[in-house]
């Protein structure tokens, strides 16, 4: 723990303004169901709590070790994983080929491990794909065969492949004018995701009126939307001097990349939902509903901002 | 020493199994009986159907609940005969009664005097995976000999999914579990069996799911 301090000093003050912002939006919601008490305000509350177990083991599992974060985003993967093949239709044969694609989770992430670049971006799309594909064959159970197999390689991506990137940008080193390093952007992406997705139900809340996708999602807003969008530019302009090595034009166009993309992941899974005749991926986050009910907009944005680093820096 | 094996087979093991490899999503937990002396009646689907109700019980009840098991199956041998009697804790049920049996259900009355918590299957075997089977009316002989005692169904979706029967392959899938108002002082067999019926029936229906084939 001592070593994330000393190394990365900028990393542990950027948690650190994490729990003061949490303290301060408690102390807000604390007030405002204490003083407005004409409205139900336990959905709230109960968001609240659950946000800050997540800081909690966020945090943690940032600080203890590089390997302990790198366990974190593989049960992440997981439990996302877990998620969705349970809502899934499917046939008895498939648990077979599901087997097999929960056991890319630890290769994945021992990929990342070991910082074996090549390995980790081909061996979801080409070697997975390519075996998942034929164990479904050995199945020798053609109906519904294509729909099956399309389901299961499609969320084996969204929950697994995407979402290693966000753990994958812990590996990138410190430059020699940018010492937070891959940590510092992994909470730039993390922090930057969140926020967006707060900032957008707080702004749609507050003046939403014009409903930007009213089938896929009818909560959201264009003012939402925009808000957000510039919140996250401003909050990304703020954060990148700690935490990135970008310059200011930099800064902002990460900004409307995580901003305008987590928010094509949100509404990704909102589709999916729909299309499964569910409101939440499961149950586990009180008040929030699933783990991917919380990360969706990550998948989108964990890859996206991952490769826009390694193209501009390394 | 059989009793602390017993609390980490259900308690630390069970537990992991059910909670962190599968993940439980479940309906009026409040609804299960805290103490003895209780029935729990519950669909079964796999031999995970077992750990999973001894996970969702607080913890002291689970060491105070013993499930019912069919006598030829579990006692097969010695190895299986010594960890069904003293891990699971089973109660040992001959499904072929021989003559010189008087009452193969007196073990039953036995554990429900003592104030402890029964689990039984009413469907006999785990049967098709996420198919209910029909239903054996043992348990109306025991709610007819002790009407003070309350029958809680429980209905479990998705372990059929995950290990079913006959397949040693566990696949991560999280279940549903559907805890429905408790059956009292039924002494009617046929009327007994019926409200057990009809209340699988509209925990079975009460999500929409997608199918399994």
């Amino acid at each position: 723990m001592s070593d994330i301090i000393s190394k990365n000093p900028t990393v542990f003050f950027a948690l650190c303004s994490i729990w003061i912002i949490m303290i301060l939006a408690s102390l807000c919601v604390f007030s405002i169901a204490k003083f407005k008490k004409n409205a139900d305000h336990s959905n709230l509350i109960q968001r609240t709590k659950s946000w800050w177990m997540m800081v909690f083991v966020f945090s943690a599992a940032v600080l203890i070790s590089k390997t302990v974060s790198l366990l974190f985003f593989g049960f992440l993967s997981f439990l996302a994983l877990k998620e969705f093949f349970s809502q899934i239709p499917s046939r008895r044969i498939d648990r077979r080929v599901m087997f097999w694609a929960y056991l890319a989770i630890p290769f994945q992430f021992y990929w990342i491990y070991l910082d074996w670049y090549g390995m980790f971006i081909i061996f979801i799309p080409v070697y997975m794909f390519l075996f998942l594909s034929m164990r479904m064959v050995f199945t020798e159970e053609t109906d519904g065969l294509l729909k099956s197999l399309a389901s299961i390689q499609w969320v084996l991506m969204i929950s697994v492949f995407s979402l290693s990137h966000a753990a994958y940008l812990m590996r990138l080193p410190a430059l020699a004018s940018f010492k937070a390093g891959g940590a510092g952007l992994m909470l730039f992406l993390v922090v930057i995701t969140q926020a967006n997705d707060v900032m957008q139900y707080v702004w749609g809340k507050t003046f939403g009126k014009r409903k930007i996708l009213p089938v896929v999602s009818p909560k959201k807003t264009w003012a939402g939307f925009v808000g957000g969008v510039l919140s996250s530019v401003v909050l990304a302009c703020l954060l990148s001097p700690y935490l990135t090595p970008f310059n200011l034009k930099q800064s902002i166009l990460a900004g409307l990349l995580l901003s305008i993309f987590g928010f094509i992941g949100d509404v990704t899974i909102s589709a999916v939902k729909r299309d499964l005749g569910i409101k939440d991926m499961g149950n586990s986050i009180p008040g929030h509903g699933g783990i991917m009910d919380r990360i969706d907009s990550l998948t989108y944005s964990a890859p996206l901002f991952f490769h826009f680093c390694r193209y501009l820096f390394y | 020493m059989a009793k602390i094996l017993r609390a980490i087979f259900y308690l630390i093991i069970g537990r992991f199994i059910i909670l962190v490899i599968l993940g439980i999503d479940i309906k009026r937990r409040e609804l299960l009986p805290a103490k003895g002396p209780a029935i729990i009646a519950a669909n079964h689907n796999s031999h995970l159907d077992i750990l999973l109700l001894m996970s969702i019980l607080p913890w002291k009840a689970a060491l105070n609940a013993y499930p019912v098991a069919a006598a030829d199956y579990f006692l097969k041998n010695k190895i299986m005969s010594w960890f069904s009697h003293n891990i699971v804790g089973i109660i040992p049920i001959k499904r072929k009664p021989s003559a010189a049996d008087r009452d193969i259900l007196a073990p039953c009355y036995d554990k429900l005097s003592d104030g402890k918590i029964i689990i039984i299957f009413p469907e006999g075997s785990r049967g098709e995976p996420e198919v209910m089977g029909e239903l054996k009316s043992g348990i109306a002989h025991i709610v007819k000999r002790m009407p003070e005692v309350n029958v809680v169904p429980v209905f479990i979706r998705g372990l059929g999914k995950a290990l079913p029967k006959g397949e040693a392959l566990l696949v991560p899938l999280i279940c549903k579990v559907y805890v429905g108002e408790s059956i009292s002082a039924i002494s009617d067999k046929v009327k007994l069996m019926e409200a057990l019926k009809n209340s699988f029936e509209a925990l079975s229906h009460e999500e929409k799911h997608s199918d399994f084939k």
